[in-house]
This record gives structure tokens, sequence and C-alpha cells, in this order.
């Protein structure tokens, strides 16, 4: 089973956002940028699957030159080959196109990715791959099994959990919580190093979706901060009631 | 005429209050006919989103779409969409919804926005607003393609009545279900109210110090009426199960009101509940972030707080 694993680099969220000068984006000083939190879900349900039935495991990322550092994290963890894209466009959709221009040169049988990254929180590139392939899609997986070309699938929806079933070639985004992603051993780091990545330039589809504006939401907060008397208390109730009008 | 397709789901037997927020919201950027599309749906239920001003619905009748399948509803949608000459279409950004939408837009030659929390058409053309980097920043969006779809957040936008005659069109779409991903089973939560349903919901954090005194956090939230909610910290730890996680890597939630109990704030946590309408923070730590994004705060033991509270919420029924 030869399966394509999808990640990308982000900035860490507790770094404090500004906005740059142009207005249109943040201001990467003082900003660490790491493996989106998800894909190392992503990367481990690849090595698992691959420790079950046998094949390879490749990596692949869009972006600028920075974004190799995921790419040796990946390999570091055990994935076979790395590919770099490389990429200034932002937009889901030329993103997604990139990586239908690898997986068309590459003999596929399972998308995965991380349910979304959490700068751009666009959860679609998943589905828009899966679209551009002309292949099944099921999102948010919080439990996988694949059984010869079979897939079945659980993850949680409004109110409960939903069980899919789908069969290979297919595009797949997991949810934290499926697996408990390995650490890379340090000689595996030092390895990762060392080895050469594959690298592709971008197919620059024209993207559509840009921003126009990017703002930091004020806070709108009543900020009504009290005690722990039971007076307090009634106050609070008050407020929910008769202030806020949600209870 | 370029006019708005809403995609319509429902629950039970009640159209979903995200699917009429979406109708209102189509309604305010467009004064053309706003035509919905749903799967397998009642007409009692569909009598509902008329309330709400469709004037048409397209409800899709093939037998091999009466269970949810993410490429044959956005094979389906697509083809609605283009039959009925609309140019934008709007889904709510449930779990389907987010799953079909960059589908569709794909299949429609559509740019996609997601989860936007306001639409605008003052400009001439629709600049929608969404949140990033978890929720720390806001981007104002336009898509470049013609056709445009979007999914708009649930409990952002207010549904509003302006009730119309509404036109039921019962349709067999082209689609093929072959290659497609199809729902087999699904389990419901019994008794308990899901974060993701509810309009309220009382959250326990590491300031419950275990998960024996997490009673508390379920009497308050049965006192209020909601559901219970969990941090990262506390669901790792084993005390409550994933599905009540809120925060970055579990639920998006946004409530009319959210309780913080115990809980400090941290920016993940904070990603999953910033647009909750009021925000109400009961912490012993003053300095604790959560009172920097509270409407309403309780600076307290927990222990000692939360049992008056729920006295009072009690006697306030």
């Amino acid at each position: 089973m030869n399966i394509l694993v999808c990640i990308s680099q982000v900035p860490d969220t507790t770094t404090k956002i500004a906005v740059s000068e142009d207005g249109l984006s943040i201001n990467p000083q003082g900003v660490k940028f790491i493996l989106n939190p998800y894909d190392e879900y992503t990367i481990e349900e690849g090595l698992q699957l691959r420790e079950k039935h046998g094949g390879t495991v490749t990596a692949i990322t869009v972006g600028g030159a920075s974004s190799q550092d995921i790419l040796r994290t990946a390999l570091a963890m055990g994935v076979d080959e790395a590919i770099h894209v490389t990429s200034e466009s932002k937009d889901s959709f030329s993103v997604s196109n990139d990586i239908v221009s690898a997986v068309e040169t590459l003999s596929i049988d399972l998308v995965l990715f991380g349910r979304q990254s959490i700068d751009y929180d666009s959860f679609q590139t998943a589905s828009t791959v899966a679209a551009l392939l002309d292949q099944p899609i099921i999102t948010m997986v919080s439990s996988l099994a694949v059984d010869g070309t079979s897939v079945k699938t659980e993850r949680d929806i409004e109110g409960g959990k939903e069980v899919m079933e789908t069969s290979l070639p297919c595009v797949l985004s997991v949810q934290k919580g499926i697996n408990n992603p390995r650490y890379p051993k340090l000689p595996d780091i030092m390895k990762a190093k060392k080895r050469t990545l594959i690298e592709r330039t971008s197919s620059n589809v024209e993207p559509r979706v840009s921003t126009i504006s990017m703002e930091l939401p004020s806070s709108k907060r009543a900020g009504i901060i009290l005690g722990d008397t039971e007076a307090d208390i009634s106050e609070l109730v008050r407020l929910l009631h008769v202030e806020s009008k949600v209870i | 005429m370029s006019s708005i397709l809403v995609v319509l789901e429902s629950q039970g037997s009640n159209i979903r209050r995200a699917s009429l927020e979406a109708i209102t919201a189509a309604k305010s950027i467009s004064s053309d006919a706003i035509i919905g599309v749903s799967f397998h749906t009642s007409d009692a239920i569909l009598a509902q989103a008329g309330e709400y001003g469709l004037s048409k619905v397209v409800n899709v009748t093939n037998s091999e779409l009466a269970v949810y399948s993410s490429v044959g509803y956005a094979k389906a949608i697509t083809e609605v969409a283009t039959q009925n000459n609309v140019s934008t279409i709007i889904f709510s950004a449930t779990a389907h919804g987010k799953e079909l939408a960059p589908y569709v837009a794909v299949k429609f030659n559509a740019g996609y926005a997601s989860d936007c929390i306001a639409l605008d058409s003052t400009s001439g053309s629709v600049v929608a607003k969404r949140p990033i980097y978890a929720g720390k920043a806001n981007v104002m969006v336009s898509i470049s393609t013609d056709n445009k779809v979007f999914s708009l957040r649930p409990n952002v936008f207010t549904a509003s009545k302006a009730p119309t005659t509404l036109s039921v069109e019962s349709k067999n779409v082209t689609v093929s279900v072959i290659n497609t991903a199809t729902v087999s089973n699904v389990f419901r939560n019994e008794g308990k109210l899901d974060v993701l349903e509810a309009d309220i919901i009382v959250s326990g954090g590491r300031g419950l110090r275990g998960p024996e005194h997490f009673h508390l956090i379920e009497e308050l939230a049965s006192a209020f009426g909601g559901a219970v909610g969990a941090s990262r910290a506390v669901v790792d730890a084993g005390w409550r199960p994933h599905g009540e996680q809120v925060g970055q890597t579990g639920k998006t939630v946004s409530p009319n009101l959210y309780v913080a109990c115990g809980i400090s704030g941290a920016v993940q946590h904070l990603a999953g509940m910033s647009s909750s309408k009021v925000i109400v923070a009961i912490n012993k730590d003053k300095d604790a972030p959560i009172f920097k994004v509270a409407d309403y705060g309780l600076v307290g033991d927990v222990f000692e707080i939360l049992p008056k509270l729920i006295t009072k919420l009690q006697s306030f029924k």
C-alpha cells in the first residue's frame, strides 16, 4: 500500500500574532514555526498502515524553504521519502493542485491529511484534493481499518458517531487521538538531516480565494469580574438572565 | 438571475437551526430567490425552511442517496446548482457541510471560503470574514471565480423568520454512486447532549482536581440545561472522554453561553470557544487568561462556588 502523507508547517499558536505592514498577513518576527499539530497523527497513521500492510509512506509539503524542517521530522519518524514543493501560495486550491500533480507522478493508494492546519483553519485541502483526483473523501477519521481495498472509518458528528466505508484509492483526513504519535529518536533525527529531499516546483495554479484585509478581533467582552460571595453568585445569575438573556 | 442555493440539513424531525441561519444569511446578501437542496427530507421539515424565506426546495430522492455519501451528495448538490442557474452555494459548517463544500466547489468551478462568521455584499461582490490562527485574527476574503461556495459557522448568524410560499420539487439526480464513501452506521449519544448541538456548555478543567469531582460540572450543566465540555488537560489525563474536548484539537463550539470552570484559558482552548456569545469564567486565579475573554467572571474556588450556583439556578427555574 503506497501512502502519501500531506503535512504543513504553521506558526505556533502560543505565539502572539501581529498583523504585518501590508495588512494581509502576520508579521513573522518572533514567530516560531512548527509541524501542524494534527499532522503528527497523520504521519503516525501512515507509518502504522505500512507496518500492517507493507508498501511505502511518502511525506509531502507545499511551502517555502523553511518547511523542509517538517519533512526531516517526518523522515526521522520513519517515512520513506519526502517531497518538497516550493511555493509561496497560501490558497488551499493552489496547494491542492500541487499535491495532485505530485500524486499523478507516483502510484498512490491512500492520501492522508490532518483534519485542518492551524494557521488558516480552512478545513478544505483534503476534500479539494479528493475532488481533483475524483476519489472518495472521508474527513475527521478517529478510527481506521483497512482490509485489502476496503476502508472502514469512524468519526464524530453532531450528536454521535458515524461509520463510513469506502475503498482504495481514497483520501482521508484524521482527527487527533486516532493514534499515539511516536517520538523520533536522536540517531534517526541525525540521519534525516542528511537525506535528500525530492524537490518539485509549484504548478502555480491561480488561487481562488484572496485576502483583502486582516484584523485582530476586538474584544467586546463585558469583562465584569466578581468575587465568590452569595451576592456575587446571585448577581451572575441576574446578569445572565436580565442583561445577556441567555438563561 | 444568479440566485443562491442553500444546502439544508435536518436532525430528527427538525431542520437544523444552522440551515435556517444559512437561509437568512443568503437573504442578507441577495435579493434574488433563495433555493434549497435537501436529501430524502419530509414536507413537514421542509415547511420549516419555508418559514425562513426559501421559495423552492429541490428534494433529492435517489434511493442510493437515502444515507449520506460524501461524493454522492457533493455531485448531487453540484447538479442541482447547475440546473437551477445558481452562482453561489451556501453550506453550514457542520461535519457534513465542511466535508462536502470543498468537493462541491471543485466540481462547480468555484472558489470556497470556509467557516465564515460574516458575509457582506455592500461592495457589490461578497466579502466573507473568517477566523484564522485559532481565532486570533480574522481575515476578509474575496473569491475570484464567478461561482462561489461558502460555509457558515453555526450559531453565529441569526435565523430570522420570513414566511413565504414554498414549492418542493422531488428530484432524481443522474449521479453515479460508484467510487464514493457512504455511511454504514450511526451511533447517537444516548441522553447526553453533545457540545456541538448545545446552546449552553459548562466545561471543566484541571481546577476540578480529579475525575471524581466532575459531577459538579455535570450538575451545573444539568441546572443550565446544557452540555458538558472539557479541557484538553483533563481529557489527556483520562478524566473525560475525547468527545467532550473543546479546543483547537477538540471541537470548536459557539454556544449562546459557555461556562469555563477551573480552566486557565490556554490559547488552544480559547480557539475552540472564543466565538461563544457569552463567556463566564470561574477560577480561583484572578490572573488566569480566561478572564481576559470573559463577559462575566467569578474569582474563587470552584468547590465553593459551583454548589451555590447550582442551588441558585435550580431555585431560579
